[in-house]
């Protein structure tokens, strides 16, 4: 079996298709989530969002969070979530510092260097690719 | 920055102007990026209080950078149901913004600044959704206006950021970059040869997404598209961008060439069907957005393929717009319902095309209020 990079046009042209894009919002998608999940979520009854009262039900419900501090609450529950819906659970984007804040160089590099990893994987510059993951591992090694 | 209380005359059509890149085919761009304040609950669960401080603050950043000093606000909740609509048939807000500001005082706002290029939503589903626009196919430019604003605002307001996960937003299919890109687009060609479909199951393939003029959830109308990333995470913003650009590159061409096909093969056909939307627009007196929508189409592909000698595409996107209900209750000085909202449409477009048969003799036309 070989795996083969189509763009929209080649797709087309080859009439590969896949299937339409999810038409379902978000909380269709949850609600399916929440029934093959059930068994662990009774396992695991989670407790309201400590700061916004948001619980697991509301979510699954409105498909938002109430709050920053959702994210860290039911970060468990999310990162295969997420996983699912954006295919990764790392961000390689902009790096935000707080205003006023004074966040160290160290953080700054990482995300420069899982931003410059990320490019080197997608242009299949492996050996770069394992010299970045290399140093980011140092970096973090050294917490 | 401007009092809140200002008329909307004319106001956030900049998308409108018919220029910039690939105006035969593409619209307009818009880019979005999703921010959140640390320390306030999300606008679902935040109360009227931190709802009034975010927007206090947003107003007060707004006031302190200087490409933002013409910016004008407006709290939803201000507005009559009908001035919130023309927003909406103005694609300056969403139906969530206006379902906000019902719940009063949900401190929901819009602001438009730079020409009214660069918009802030504020206590939408996130507190802040940060857009720009611009004219056809411009998403380098669009982004890079757009990052400078996220740039001068992120430094004075305190932004709810994750190392790992990034901006961190109500829904978790906006983390990350928090940024939706997205271009109108317009393809009779690819939807009267029957590859639409092939297409439009490659565009999902490779990432991307697309909606209907009306946005989320919305039908698909006269053979206009509004591709988008799906994906908000893992890539770069440029990346992002990038690829939305890529994929709309090939998808002009595949367009252009399905327009080249039914040219060779159909000429007859094609012409037949551009003269007899340009007949039913000239002549009907009533008309629904719907039929209306899918015949400008036909105008629209006329005028690109140059068999029919008017109107002007800027003539074509202020009837896409001005010709809604909301804009013709504004013109009528009432309320329409449907059939009376038909009737002003057919007599509004039937007007403007006249107009622009008498203003296409090869002089400049008149300039015209948008409102």
């Amino acid at each position: 079996m070989s795996t083969h990079h189509l763009c929209s046009v080649c797709a087309s042209e080859k009439g590969v298709s896949a299937s339409a894009p999810a038409k379902a919002p978000l909380v269709d998608f949850l609600a399916q989530l929440g029934k093959a999940g059930e068994a662990e979520s009774e396992r695991q009854p989670l407790d309201p969002c400590p700061y916004c009262g948001t619980t697991a039900a509301d979510f699954r419900r409105t498909g938002r969070l109430g709050c920053a501090e959702c994210w860290a609450h039911f970060d468990a529950h999310l990162r295969g979530l997420v996983r699912r819906l954006q295919g990764s659970v790392q961000h390689v984007g902009k790096l935000y510092v707080h205003p006023g804040s004074e966040i160290g160089d160290r953080l700054a590099q990482l995300a420069g260097l899982r931003r410059r990893l990320q490019r080197a994987v997608d242009t299949e510059d492996f050996e770069a690719a394992a010299e970045f993951r290399d140093r980011i591992r140092e970096i973090e090694a050294g917490e | 920055m401007t009092a809140d209380r200002q008329p909307l005359a004319g106001r956030g059509m900049a998308w409108l102007t018919g220029g910039g890149n690939e105006a035969e085919i593409v619209l307009s761009t818009r880019v979005r990026l999703a921010r959140n304040l640390q320390g306030f609950p999300f606008p679902i669960r935040a109360d009227a209080e931190d709802s009034a401080r975010i927007l206090e603050r947003t107003k007060a950043a707004i006031a302190a950078i200087e490409s933002l000093r013409d910016a004008s606000v407006w709290d939803v909740a201000d507005l009559d149901v009908r001035e919130r609509e023309i927003l909406l048939e103005r694609h300056l807000i969403s139906r969530e913004l206006v379902e906000r500001a019902t719940l009063r005082p949900a401190h929901a706002a819009l602001v438009l600044a730079g020409n009214d290029e660069l918009g802030l939503m504020v206590n939408e589903e996130d507190h802040l959704r940060l857009q720009s626009f611009s004219a056809g196919f411009a998403l380098a430019e669009t982004w890079r206006r757009l990052d400078r604003l996220d740039e001068e605002l992120g430094a004075l307001l305190p932004f709810a950021f994750h190392h790992e996960l990034g901006f961190l937003t109500s829904c978790p299919t906006n983390v990350g970059t928090g940024l939706r890109a997205s271009v109108l687009i317009h393809l009779p060609g690819l939807v009267l040869t029957k590859e639409i479909n092939k297409v439009l199951e490659g565009i999902s393939q490779v990432g991307l997404t697309y909606r209907g003029f009306h946005g989320e959830g919305s039908e698909v109308v006269g053979n206009l598209f509004q591709l988008s990333n799906q994906t908000t995470l893992g890539k770069t913003e440029e990346d992002l961008v990038e690829h939305l650009e890529r994929v709309t590159g090939k998808v002009i061409e595949y367009e252009r060439s399905a327009r080249s096909v039914l040219l060779r093969e159909a000429p007859t056909v094609l012409e037949d069907k551009v003269w007899r939307a340009y007949g039913i627009l000239r002549s009907a007196r009533s008309l629904s957005t719907g039929e209306m929508l899918n015949l400008l189409s036909g105008l629209r592909l006329g005028v690109s393929l140059k068999l029919l000698p008017t109107p002007r595409v800027d003539t074509l996107n202020e009837i896409l717009v001005l010709a809604q209900t909301a804009h013709r209750s504004r013109e009528a000085g009432s309320t329409l319902d449907e059939p009376d909202a038909d009737v002003a449409r057919a007599a509004y477009v039937r007007e403007r095309l006249a107009e622009d048969e008498q203003t296409s003799d090869g002089n400049d036309p008149p300039t015209r209020d948008m409102n």
